[in-house]
This record gives structure tokens, sequence and C-alpha cells, in this order.
């Protein structure tokens, strides 16, 4: 059914991007970030659910993490105030650092789970902070696979 | 046969940018272009990319030169008196008053807003698509808001149609500046830069420090005047020319930069924007219980925290990153794609208009 890639590396090289999914920003909670959680119909046949609301979960939970409002963010603030913000030039914020775990954990997610799968996923960094892009890519050499059942056939009429 | 056409689209996409690419490849791989030389909106970007400014600069520089040109008369021509007849302190306190002011107002002008970067071709074309099958009637333009819930409060997203995407609550955008920016709160001429959620503590500071710097020079301007009038009827000495219009500018700015000042901290303390303060948005109707700013955190102690001491978010227009040398292409490529995927679904539905929709 699905076609194997073994690794990251084969995937950019051997496959060709089929479709994207855009997993979009949850506002209930307010303007702080998190994804929404509903597990698109395109990836139905590609992964398992429980994986993918894993990613999600754990990703909300970082930038959680960056946003928190506590003692930290408190002392970082009042320091960079009384030294009129120039702080900010010189030192990493604690935003920044979780901002580089999320990239490591994209990054491992990718190459143990998503990859594999033919599917990969790009950071919300990079689009703005307003989507988790999910490509999904076909195996350009195999032939008669027919997993391209996402994506176009959605739309057009049956 | 789906993989037949998923093949074709794939040829021809990659067919073109290796066609018309190839010439361009040897003038970009001795340098990579970064990413604010690309940038769509109306900014000016300096020591590649590190500092940023709207087009219009707005009346910055007046605004600096008037802090600047009153400073140093403070410091010229009241300090030596006031060191003589008081204390030493006087000059130092104007100095880090000074250096407070003109450090935040740069902050302020040359820190990215909180700039929205604008949706690729990909995310517009779902984000299309979704609007367009959410079940409006086919002969009717689709609507371009959503609504949603925060905290148990409706709240309606418009669509941007230069960004194209559905944008953020608290943000809005900005006309001078062409680009969508988080938490938008104005954009301020005398600053000449939008005023939004990355920089709007460094906004704050600065009305909050030029509120004391005036204050305090008018008040040692005032002292030095009585005495030095004491002095001169005591001792009939000569007066010295008088320097009124510099402390009649002190005097008149003093009300506005503290009428926006206590402005500016009653929007903090209550978690508004002074968009949302202007329009009204949150202001409660007669009898509806609902309506209310969904965003505070009722209690003005967390409101001021959150706003002022909260988390700093990074920049997300990445002004400084490379644009990789196969992204040009693929922005025509993925409009391509796009037309001939929009194509297709034309020629397959019944009765559906000719695509008016492509972006």
């Amino acid at each position: 059914m699905a076609t194997e890639f073994h690794n990251l590396q084969e995937l950019r090289h051997s496959a060709s991007l089929a479709n994207k999914v855009f997993i979009q920003r949850d506002y209930s909670e307010g303007t702080t970030c998190r994804f929404q959680t509903k597990f698109p119909s395109e990836l139905d046949s590609r992964i398992e659910r429980t994986l993918f609301e894993d990613t999600v979960k754990t990703l909300n939970n970082y930038y959680a993490e960056a946003e928190k409002i506590g003692g930290q963010s408190y002392l970082e603030g009042c320091l960079a105030c009384t030294t009129a913000y120039i702080i900010f030039l010189c030192m990493e914020t604690r935003y920044e650092k979780v901002l580089k775990k999320i990239g490591r954990y994209i990054q491992e997610q990718n190459e143990k789970i998503y990859a594999p799968r033919g599917l990969l996923i790009t950071d919300p960094i990079e689009r703005g902070m307003r989507v988790i892009e999910i490509s999904i890519y076909e195996d350009r050499a195999s032939s008669g696979s027919s997993s391209g059942s996402s994506s176009t056939s959605g739309t057009s009429a049956r | 046969m789906k993989n037949c056409e998923y093949q074709q689209i794939d040829a021809r996409a990659l067919g073109t940018p290796a066609s018309s690419f190839q010439p361009c490849t040897e003038m970009k791989v001795p340098r990579l272009r970064r990413k604010w030389e690309v940038f769509p909106g109306k900014n000016r970007f300096y020591c590649d990319g590190r500092i940023i400014l709207a087009r219009q600069s707005g009346i910055l520089p007046l605004t600096l030169g008037l802090i600047v040109v009153t400073s140093v008369l403070f410091f010229a021509f009241d300090c030596p008196f006031l060191v003589t007849h008081l204390t030493v302190c006087i000059p130092v306190i104007g100095g880090v008053l000074f250096l407070f002011v003109v450090i935040s107002l740069l902050q302020t002008s040359l820190t990215d807003p909180g700039i929205l970067p604008r949706a690729l071709p990909d995310e517009a074309a779902d984000i299309e698509k979704q609007i367009y099958t959410s079940g409006s009637s086919m002969y009717r333009p689709p609507p371009r808001t959503k609504e949603i819930l925060i905290n148990q409060q409706v709240v309606k997203l418009k669509y941007c149609f230069t960004c194209k995407m559905f944008r953020p609550p608290r943000t809005s955008h900005c006309s001078l500046c062409d680009n969508c920016v988080e938490r938008f709160d104005h954009h301020c001429p005398w600053v000449g830069n939008c005023v939004g959620k990355r920089n709007y503590r460094f906004f704050y500071s600065f009305i909050v420090s030029l509120s004391f710097h005036t204050s305090f020079i008018f008040g040692c301007v005032v002292t030095h005047l009585t005495l030095r009038t004491y002095e001169v009827i005591l001792l009939h000495q000569k007066e010295s020319p008088a320097r009124y219009p510099f402390h009649i500018i002190c005097f008149f700015s003093i009300w506005s930069v503290l009428g926006l000042s206590g402005f500016h901290t009653y929007l903090v303390a209550s978690n508004l924007t002074t968009n949302e303060d202007i329009k009204g948005s949150w202001s409660s109707k007669r009898g509806a219980e609902d309506s209310g700013n969904p965003y505070t955190y009722n209690s003005i102690f967390i409101n001021c925290c959150a706003t002022l001491c909260g988390p700093m978010p990074p920049s997300l227009i990445d002004r400084r990153g490379f644009l990789p040398p196969d992204d040009i292409p693929p922005v025509a490529a993925a409009d391509l794609e796009l037309s001939s995927f929009l194509a297709k679904n034309d020629t397959n539905m019944v009765g559906m208009p000719s695509s008016g929709h492509t972006s």
C-alpha cells in the first residue's frame, strides 16, 4: 500500500511532493500558540492517529512552556527593562531556547516517524507560526502504488 | 491512473524550473540572497537585515531632534547653575533619563513590531479550498470572515486579501507598512514604525521615560528661573536672556506625553490595544454579559506583567535567513501547479463558475 522510505535523505531524493496538509492554530484559549489536534483525513492512510496527536500535543506543550508567564519570565522582563532592553541584544531569550528545542524535536520526529511513512513536518516558525505544514510524498520510482487517494479527490466531484 | 496525474504535474513542475532556471543558477551560486531582500512589505532594511524601519520614517527625525536639542540646552544652560546651587546629581539623573529615552525610542523604531509573513501559495490555496467548500452557495462570493470561540466568547477573524490568510486574533493589517502585525496597537508617526506585539514594551518604556524626562527638565528649569529671579531681585544682578520658547515647548509637550502615558497605562492594565479601544471592540453593550475582553486576566497586576514582562516573542519574518536557491522558481511552479489543479477541478465539477479565485 504505502511506499516505504528508509530515511529522510531517500525521501527527499526519490520522492515527489503529492500534497500538503496544514494544521491550523487553535485559538480557543487565547492568542497563545496552540495547534489543533484534529486528525486530518488526508493522513488517514499514512500514519496512526495516536502518533500524530502525540506530536501535536508535545509541540503544544513546548510552545506553552515558551510562552509561560511565571517567575522566570518576570525576572527576564524586569532585568531587561532596567537595562533599557539592551540585554536582548546580548542574551538568548527563553523563547529562543525553546524554539531550538522544538527544531530538534521536529527533526527527530521526521527522522524516526514521519519520513519512513513518506511524510515531512515543516517547523511552524518557518510558516510564521500559523500552521504546521505536513508534506505528503509519493515515490516517483514506484508504479501502481495507489496511495494518492488523498488530496485532489476530496474536491473533485464523484 | 491517479499516479500518472501526479507524475504529470510533477514533471511539469520540475521541468519548468529546470528550463527557466538554467541561466539563473550560474548567477545564484556565487551569492545567496537573504530573505529581507525579497520582503513584500513596505519596509526598509539596514545592516544586512538587522535593522528594520517603515518605508516612511514619519517624523522620527523631528522626535529625535526635539529630544536631543532640549536635552542639550538643558545640560548647557541649566545644569552649570544648578550644580553650583543645588547638587551634582541633577546632570547625572538627567543623563540617565536621556539615555533611556533615546535607547527606547531607537528600539521602538528599529525593531520588527510582530510582522506576520504572508502565506505561501500552497497555504493560500488550502485556505481558499476550505472557504469555498465550507458550504457556501456557488453563486455568491464566499464569506471572508471566520468566527471562533476564545475563552467562551465569539470573535470574528477577518481574511486579509494582501497576505492571503485569516488574520489571527488581535492582528491588523497596517496600510502604511503593508504588513499584518500581531497585537496591532497603532502606527506611530513620531516613532516611524508600527507598535505591535514585539515592540509595545519598548514603546511603553519610551513614553514613560519621556514623561519623567520632560517633567524633570521642566522642574529643573522652573527651579533655575526661580533661583535666578531671586538672585536678580535680591542681589540686583543682570537678568540672563530669556529662553522661554524652549520652556514653552517643554511645557506643552509634557501634558501630551503625560496624557499618552496615562492612556497607555490604562490600556496595559486592562490588556487592550489602542486599535480595540478606538473601535470599541470589547465595550460592554447594555444587557449583554458575554461581551468583554476575552484576553484579560481579570487582574491589573497580571495584565501589566503579561504585557510588559512577558516572554519576548521571536521575529517571524527571518530577515537574515538565506533564500534556498530553488525557492524562487517554486513560487512560479506552485502557481502552475495551482492553476492546473484548479483547472482540473473546474472541468470536473458541474456548474462551477470559472475560477476567479486563483491566487
